[in-house]
């Protein structure tokens, strides 16, 4: 435990201080810390499931609130709290399976015989309803609350639950613990490879002489243009250049390095160059449950752009990005302030900054926030990373692709 | 040599010294020792002479006549002998120059065949009508002693007809046989020395030469009726005997000439006539290759085209940066046509000192006014057009240092309508006063004081706990807030900014220093900051007549976002810059900035990731200085006429008659 409260402490701290940038990065470390945490968690021979929730939730508030703006955190946490349940209730159904059979062949007892069928046959739907419906970004945020005791089944198949745990104790013990480990090595290796599962669909959506915008630097983008290149596609693409980081000019040096045609233009051009633009290609942030966007600054600005000159935008995003919140007043509440240095030299504007003068307030402030919202109506697309195996992460499947209102309705569909 | 050019560099900075320019003459003398070299020379300029009086109306005739006279012993003579025969006349001129140049050109000179031998010249110039006028300058002596030719061909010239010029060009057959050996020994030399030479040809002529042309002009004139006859009789015959050959020797001298044409353009400027006629039209498609080849061997400014230019935007104009002040500053003495008041807003224009519509459209029309004051009508000439002709290589020259502005563009329009209807009766100095007047007027009634209507309009529209987002630094803006601070009314002011400019800072620091509270922040945190404003107050470089706004790039992103935000957008623009064309994007017409102020971000040395790349050819540069609004993005246009939504602006437009 206390190896692991420093590990957590010390991923806090670099959360607090944005030392760990990009979702991506987050994400993939937040994966890895929580399963260092669950292999570290000393289980019980009971509930073990509700002791390994306990832990990852604890842990889980933490990173959160270290940076609530960092959704990717709180989606890996969520996903984590899943693969735990989802573990369990496949032990548990088996389990209960195994019950059913030995049930069926004793017909001694006929009280205890129907007691037994009533009992497994609400386990069994119970556990059936549980497993048919689509696991989903909705259930977990349902069962977040009430974790501890089993969750999912009703009181019956809590019962059952714990007749089959004191049948395959020894079993049980060793196999959820490692399940569940195998299961976030997975996640991990998803968020790895993210990148290439959506690169992959790249030809799909870019054809030949293809004019593309895109701002900032995003490694998603950057990898889907260059699969593409890869293709033999022949392609331009415009790079805003994304001030006040100026993550374009990463970007465009990257894809020049490719061999691909890039022109560097300043924010300011974008409404000018995108009547002349085929798509907007663009990486994001967050992607919430409305389908509205949290992306880096400046993109609402090429959105609304992009809707004036019916220029499809296109936002390209991991699955680890897909965030089952709903925004409130997203600009505000899911932003990040940044330095002013970045806008203004201090040298240069000391004098304005000077509290001493006038009535006492600063006469001059700088803002330099982090993130746009991208509402969902001027998203044309999403395309998030398709090939998951596993069959926790189905939902994604569906929502791979689809316009805007699709993406919207599946969002709450299946969330 | 070197004294020479000294004199050289000090001439055209002044008008007067031009008086004192006689320095050519003794330069000749002095580069007598080299006289091999020097031949080939001789053999050059007359036909720019030839050229001369035909192409160039000379600026200053007055002056120059004086100047010969007083200073330039070698021309004085030539005046004078305007009434003596053709024959006779060159012969003056020849001896002067004999000394410095060519013995065998002097004997040519004085022997009878000396009407040939210009009448090569002038043959050379038929072929070098092409190519630009620099080496018209060629030497004053040759000039002199072109003279018979010259006049007679003033006829000819006079006419404007080709076959004036084909005839000529035989005529300049002619001349091999006349020159027989010595001349075309003098030839064969001319091709091998000239790349050594050329520099000194083209910087030895300019007064002399125009001083001699004016006069062969004068006497051209009163040769013409006598013997103009005559000699065209004369040269018709040769014509027909040895066109072919003719031909050969012009066209290498044609080559040699573009050669040191090229290695310096500026020195020497076509005249005003050549330049009026090409000026490169204010919107000159830059994709068309020859145009473009046109303009460039016009072109005062040289050029160097950009290394990645951007596929897009091919059609406007993508030069180099930098390249060209150094390059002006060193040429500032010797353009002698161009006024130094224009000189030096031109080259203000290119160091980007001057920014901002009203800012280059008043000191462009200072500039004029100098110049007109400065101006002296030619002899022979009509003020009106010789004038407007001036102002369109002024114009030129501007826009080569900086595609003009539309309210420039305007301007210009103003002062060239005010010149076409100066009443004849008018003298010249009153003509003059009257157009400084005019462009006082101007400056007054369309610029400082629509600037205050606009202010004035502009603050009833400020109210107490106004939020006031404005982009860029545009001055009438700028006068708005102050104004409405002055006035005491509660606002706060969000500043939003962009790259590469960052205009806005300086914007910034004036209204934080006067006491207003800003806020600043980038065009990428439009959508943020946006929540906040109530009123979005943006300038304007024209309003077309559908009603766009043609302004700062980034204009455009500010008023959508606030479009968006259901947030009010006035557009202030003073009516002189509305233009009646209509575009409907910003690619068509705009103007491009210099792409390295893209890669470089000054005050960030942790952004160098494009320092090392600017060279691929994969990476272009892009930097737009314009963008186009449309106007449903637009909720009002305050102007001088007062407030207009921007959909009405054609009636604006109809009531406002140029002035």
């Amino acid at each position: 435990m206390p190896d692991t409260q420093a590990l957590v402490n010390e991923f806090v701290v670099k959360l607090k201080r944005r030392k760990v940038e990009g979702s991506h990065a987050t994400a993939r470390l937040t994966a890895e810390l929580l399963r260092s945490v669950i292999s570290q968690q000393r289980v019980p021979y009971t509930n073990q499931a509700g002791v390994l929730i306990e832990a990852v939730k604890a842990v889980g508030e933490q990173l959160i609130s270290a940076n609530p703006v960092e959704l990717a955190v709180g989606n890996i946490v969520r996903r984590v709290l899943h693969i735990i349940r989802e573990e369990d209730l496949s032990l548990a159904t088996t389990a209960i399976g195994g019950l059913n059979l030995s049930a069926g062949s004793d017909d001694e007892d006929d009280a205890e015989l129907d007691d037994r069928t009533v009992l497994s046959a609400a386990a069994v739907a119970a556990a059936a309803r549980s497993t048919l419906r689509a696991p989903s970004l909705h259930t977990l945020l349902e069962d977040i609350p009430d974790s501890v005791a089993a969750p999912h089944t009703s009181s019956s198949g809590g019962d059952s639950e714990g007749k089959s745990k004191s049948a395959d104790k020894n079993s049980r013990t060793r196999k959820l613990k490692h399940d569940v480990i195998e299961a976030i090595n997975e996640l991990i290796q998803d968020i790895d490879t993210c990148h290439e599962q959506i690169a992959e669909q790249a030809v799909e959506h870019i054809h030949q002489n293809e004019v593309i915008l895109t701002l900032g630097r995003s490694r998603t983008v950057m990898e889907f243009l260059c699969a593409a290149k890869e293709k033999k596609r022949s392609f331009r693409v415009f790079v805003a250049e994304g001030a006040p980081r100026y993550q374009g000019h990463v970007l465009a040096k990257e894809l020049v390095a490719r061999g691909l045609q890039t022109t560097v233009i300043t924010d300011s051009a974008v409404f000018a160059m995108i009547s002349r633009v085929n798509m907007v290609i663009v990486g994001a942030h967050a992607i919430m449950a409305n389908g509205g966007v949290i992306a880096p600054v400046g993109l609402n600005m090429v959105a609304l752009a992009a809707q004036r000159h019916a220029v499809p935008f296109v936002v390209v995003a991991g699955s680890h990005k897909l965030c089952p919140l709903y925004p409130h007043n997203p600009e505000v509440l899911l932003n990040d302030l940044r330095s002013p240095s970045e806008l203004l030299d201090f040298g240069e504007f000391s004098d304005c900054m000077d509290f001493g003068t006038g009535s006492g307030a600063p006469l001059l402030h700088v803002v330099n926030p982090a993130f746009d919202y991208v509402p969902p109506k001027l998203v044309s697309l999403f395309i998030t990373d398709t090939c998951y195996t596993t069959e926790e992460l189905t939902p994604f499947c569906n929502f791979c692709i689809g316009n805007t209102s699709g993406a919207v309705a599946l969002l709450l569909i299946k969330y | 040599m070197d004294p020479r050019k000294g004199k050289m560099v000090i001439d055209p900075k002044v008008r007067q010294v031009g008086f004192v320019t006689p320095g050519a003459p003794p330069d000749r003398s002095q580069s007598v020792p080299v006289e091999s070299s020097s031949p080939p020379v001789s053999d050059m300029s007359p036909s720019g002479n030839s050229l001369s009086p035909v192409m160039i109306p000379p600026p200053r005739h007055a002056s120059d006549n004086l100047s010969s006279s007083l200073v330039f012993q070698s021309t004085r003579p030539v005046p004078v002998p305007a009434p003596l025969s053709p024959r006779r006349r060159p012969s003056i001129g020849d001896n002067i120059m004999s000394g410095s140049y060519n013995p065998s050109e002097s004997v040519l000179s004085s022997s009878p065949t000396q009407p040939t031998s210009s009448k090569i010249d002038d043959g050379d110039f038929s072929e070098d009508l092409s190519s630009p006028g620099w080496f018209r300058r060629g030497n004053p002596g040759k000039v002199a002693s072109s003279f018979p030719s010259g006049g007679f061909d003033m006829t000819a010239v006079r006419s404007n007809t080709f076959p004036a010029a084909t005839n000529l060009t035989t005529v300049s057959v002619v001349k091999p046989p006349g020159v027989s050996e010595i001349g075309e020994g003098g030839l064969v030399e001319v091709q091998n020395d000239r790349p050594p030479v050329s520099k000194s040809v083209k910087e030895k002529p300019s007064k002399a030469e125009r001083r001699a042309l004016q006069e062969s002009q004068r006497a051209a004139k009163a040769a013409a009726k006598a013997e103009g006859s005559k000699a065209a009789a004369g040269g018709a015959a040769p014509v027909s005997s040895k066109s072919t050959k003719a031909v050969k020797p012009p066209a290498q001298k044609k080559e040699v000439a573009q050669v040191a044409v090229s290695e310096k353009k500026g020195t020497d400027r076509p005249p005003e006539k050549d330049r009026k006629k090409d000026v490169p039209h204010p919107r000159m498609q830059f994709d068309d290759k020859q145009r473009v080849e046109k303009a460039k061997r016009r072109a005062i400014v040289k050029q160097t085209e950009a290394r990645n230019r951007v596929e897009l935007f091919r059609h406007l104009p993508q030069y180099e940066h930098g390249t060209q002040l150094p390059d002006l500053e060193s040429k500032f003495f010797q353009l002698d046509p161009m006024h130094p008041a224009v000189y030096k807003v031109g080259l203000r224009y290119l160091a980007g000192d001057i920014s901002g519509g009203n800012a280059r459209c008043i000191a462009m029309l200072q500039a004029f006014k100098d110049a007109i004051r400065d101006y002296s009508t030619p002899p022979e000439k009509a003020l009106i057009r010789d004038l407007t002709a001036k102002i369109g290589s002024y114009v030129s020259f501007l826009i080569e240092c900086r595609p003009l502005s539309i309210s420039m563009g305007n301007a210009i329009k103003f002062l060239k309508n005010r010149v076409a209807k100066l009443p004849l009766t008018l003298s010249e100095s009153e003509a003059k006063a009257t157009l400084q007047s005019d462009i006082d007027r101007f400056i007054q009634e369309k610029i400082i004081i629509a600037d205050k209507v606009i202010v004035d309009h502009a603050v009833s529209k400020i109210r107490d706990g106004d939020v006031l987002l404005t982009y860029g630094s545009p001055t009438v803006v700028e006068m708005i807030l102050l104004h409405a601070h002055e006035l005491g009314k509660q606002f706060r002011v969000v500043v939003v900014d962009s790259r590469p400019k960052l205009e806005g800072q300086a914007l910034l620091r004036r209204l934080v220093a006067k006491g207003l509270s800003c806020t600043y922040t980038h065009i990428n945190a439009i959508s943020y900051i946006m929540h906040e404003v109530t009123r979005v107050f943006l300038g304007a470089s024209s309003v077309l007549s559908n009603g766009t706004v043609y302004s700062r790039v980034g204009t455009a992103c500010v008023a959508m976002v606030a479009h968006a935000f259901r947030v009010p957008v006035l557009i202030c623009c003073e009516a002189y810059k509305f233009h009646e064309r209509v575009q409907l994007d910003s690619i068509c017409s705009n103007e491009l900035g210099d792409p390295d102020s893209v890669a470089k971000v000054p005050g960030r040395k942790d952004i160098n990731y494009l320092d090392s790349w600017t060279n691929s050819e994969n990476l272009q540069l892009l930097n737009l200085i314009y963008d186009v609004t449309p106007s449903d993005y637009v909720s009002m246009i305050v102007t001088d006429y007062g407030m207009v939504r921007a959909s009405k602006i054609v009636v604006v437009k109809l009531f406002y008659h140029d002035p």
